[in-house]
């Protein structure tokens, strides 16, 4: 079945959809985070339908599932509107200019690291990448890159049609 | 006649981070237009990540490597007749007799980055499935014995004995039991289990069947980062092959054994990695830790007696079977047998895996192997064993790297992942750092942690501000006591490690004379 999906290539949320992705995972124990998961790739956000569908499905109280969603830093409460670069500011990157690199980026994409900017791209602090040998690390939508400097920031600016200004 | 070559280009995340498909890619290209008959193996990454993207050609003398390789090269290297062994200047020879990885002892690492990680045939060629093999020979307590003679302790950080945790969940009676893997390798400078999963992720699947015949357990579980897309993949493909092979599911290599499997991703969250709060997520709740006792060993996932291991202790198993437990216990030093995987990240020359027996000095491991820095100045401090672990001074090099000196001295093994600082680090923005990883990844459990890395920024910040520097110090140093102290698990337990180590060897960076710190004195 072919969904509607929007700028970033995420299906767009579908109760039914949802409803298939629950249904997977059927009799599994303990399947509330890995269904959500599942919605995040999906979706690429958990919509707060979710929580009453799961409370139901699972027979779990609304504030197990709705504890849950908050607690998972992948797990978005809001449709992604672009790019996501993460920022790996763990302390091997740290100790080869991940400042630096956290500085440049929010310098051309226009806004501070955990916001979104006008284009779309978030920005977003990650720790450890296990990329450490090949640090400084990013991930652009999942795609790794090792041993980044502040050009490569620019290019992937470039690239990926941030704000570039300065 | 003309042979179809095997070129090896590894698939490993860390070496496509830096171009490596881009590689592999053009070399297929390039083959096919001159007709040169090739086949391109993703192997796993020998760890030498100073050199990745490291192509490998079979030759008649051995595997030849060339790196760091970029695209544009491959028709260079194709012209000078690289899969002959042509000279080249990428060219760096026999991969084997490289001095970093000559004078390694792998032991567990010693087929990742040469075997392709999804061959059947090739694990087999590698002494893959023997040591559960053996295992189905053996009587359950044979196995624990076994793994207990050997000496191994649990390589996820906190170096408990290996044998002791079998036994325990051995002797639990139970309906139901589980083997649980950690794969949630959130530590800055480590990442030897996402290779193991990348580059030879049968051995994971054999070693845990490996527990499950000894300890009794039906079912396991990888909970894997999901930071780590690539290793998530990887295992699940794997697994997916092991069941058709019937070394998963029922009746395991033609015994009596089932063994199923499950992959479990994470969702971003460092704390998933505490086993306690890690058997939350595996159970699809909130990471938040669980008070102990009782043990996961008596009571675990789903409450069912669990056996929790790290993917480095897993992994040192089949040998040991296969090999004896001697000829683990002879490596190593004191009460820190066997080898560990060292991982040498941040700012070093030669960052990569290092697997030595423990006893090594940090001296040998920084510049022998390492290096010494990236950038070519002084090296100031290394963090040894993760965000949780001491940042250790210059002055203290000499120091042998095993579990009773590291404690000795106030810092810690951990998973074994080395991050190195040169003179550029700022001392005290780390010791701020220390307390803000904490505020971001605490899972609010206990208060100690949840509050007390918020305070502990504060009250930093206000030093490094020059602000009541005695005061704020004396509160920090209370601080620091009430979370070693009062939390319930190793986040807020050993944040103040490095914080204190900072404090101890790094004082004047924090403005900070040794005045205060006589004053203080219990900080140092």
């Amino acid at each position: 079945m072919e969904s509607a999906r929007n700028q970033v290539g995420f299906a767009l949320w579908s109760s039914a959809d949802a409803g298939e992705i629950v249904d997977a995972h059927e009799g599994e124990q303990g399947s509330l985070l890995e269904i959500l998961v599942a919605f995040q790739q999906r979706f690429g956000y958990v919509d707060d339908e979710a929580v009453d569908l799961l409370a139901d499905r699972l027979n779990l109280s609304r504030a197990e599932v709705y504890g849950v969603v908050t607690f998972y830093a992948d797990l978005k409460r809001e449709p992604a509107s672009g790019h996501t670069i993460r920022i790996c500011r763990g302390e091997s990157c740290q100790a080869v200019g991940a400042t630096e690199i956290v500085e440049v980026a929010e310098q051309v994409f226009g806004g501070k690291l955990g916001t979104t900017d006008d284009n779309g791209v978030a920005l977003e602090q990650v720790f450890c990448l296990g990329n450490c040998a090949l640090s400084p690390a990013v991930m652009v939508d999942g795609e790794l890159i090792g041993r980044v400097d502040a050009a490569r920031i620019r290019e992937l600016a470039a690239r990926l049609g941030g704000y570039q200004g300065g | 006649m003309v042979d179809r070559r095997r070129v090896f280009v590894p698939g490993d995340s860390a070496a496509r981070s830096v171009g490596a498909d881009e590689v592999a890619r053009r070399i297929t290209q390039i083959s096919s237009e001159r007709g040169l008959e090739v086949e391109v193996v993703r192997n796993g990454s020998r760890g030498l990540y100073w050199l990745e993207p490291l192509v490998e050609v079979e030759t008649p003398e051995g595997r030849i490597g060339y790196g760091p390789v970029t695209a544009a090269e491959v028709e260079g290297l194709v012209d000078v007749g690289f899969l002959d062994g042509g000279d080249h200047a990428l060219k760096i020879g026999v991969t084997e007799e490289i001095p970093y990885l000559a004078k390694q002892d792998r032991f567990s690492f010693a087929d990742i980055g040469v075997i392709d990680p999804f061959s059947t045939s090739d694990y087999r060629a590698h002494g893959g499935l023997s040591g559960l093999t053996k295992a189905l020979s053996m009587s359950s307590q044979e196995i624990v014995a076994a793994v207990s003679d050997s000496g191994l302790r649990g390589r996820g950080g906190a170096g408990f004995p290996t044998g002791i945790k079998w036994q325990t969940v051995l002797d639990a009676v139970a309906d139901e039991k589980f083997v649980c893997c950690n794969a949630d390798e959130g530590d800055s400078g480590t990442f030897a289990d996402r290779m193991v999963m990348e580059g030879e992720p049968f051995l994971l699947i054999e070693s845990m069947a490996i527990a499950g015949v000894a300890v009794g357990a039906s079912v396991g579980y990888v909970f894997i980062r999901s930071e780590y897309p690539d290793a998530l993949s990887a295992m699940r493909r794997a697994v997916e092959v092991a069941y058709e092979e019937g070394w998963l599911g029922s009746d395991i290599l033609g015994s009596s054994y089932r063994f199923d499997l499950h992959v479990k991703s994470g969702a971003g969250a460092y704390i998933s990695g505490e086993e306690m709060a890690m058997l939350e997520s595996v159970e699809g709740r909130r990471a938040v830790v669980r008070a102990k006792p009782p043990l996961p060993a008596i009571q675990g996932l789903f409450g069912k007696p669990t056996l929790v291991n790290n993917v480095l202790s897993l992994i040192a198993i089949p040998r040991i079977l296969t090999g004896g437990s001697k000829e683990y216990r002879e490596r190593g030093c004191a009460r820190s047998r066997g080898t560990q995987v060292f991982q040498l990240a941040g700012n070093v020359a030669h960052p990569g895996i290092v697997e030595v027996p423990f006893g090594i000095t940090l001296h040998e491991l920084l510049y022998g192997f390492g290096g010494g820095s990236r950038s070519g100045r002084p090296i100031k401090a290394v963090q040894v064993g993760g965000p949780l672990g001491s940042y250790i001074a210059v002055s203290d090099f000499s120091m042998k790297v095993d579990y009773e000196t590291f404690a000795q001295a106030g810092a810690m093994v951990g998973h074994g992942g080395i991050v190195v600082h040169d003179d550029n680090t700022d001392m005290g923005k780390m010791a701020r750092f220390a307390m803000e990883f904490c505020a971001v990844e605490s899972c609010g459990k206990c208060t100690p942690c949840r509050i007390g890395s918020v305070r502990g920024m504060e009250v930093i910040d206000r030093i490094l501000a020059k602000h009541d520097v005695l005061d704020n110090l004396r509160l920090l140093d209370d601080l620091l006591e009430t979370m070693t102290d009062g939390s319930l698990c190793a986040m807020g337990g050993l944040t103040p490690m490095p914080v204190r180590s900072i404090l101890k060897n790094f004082s004047a960076e924090l403005g900070i004379d040794s005045i205060d710190l006589v004053e203080i004195g219990r900080v140092v």
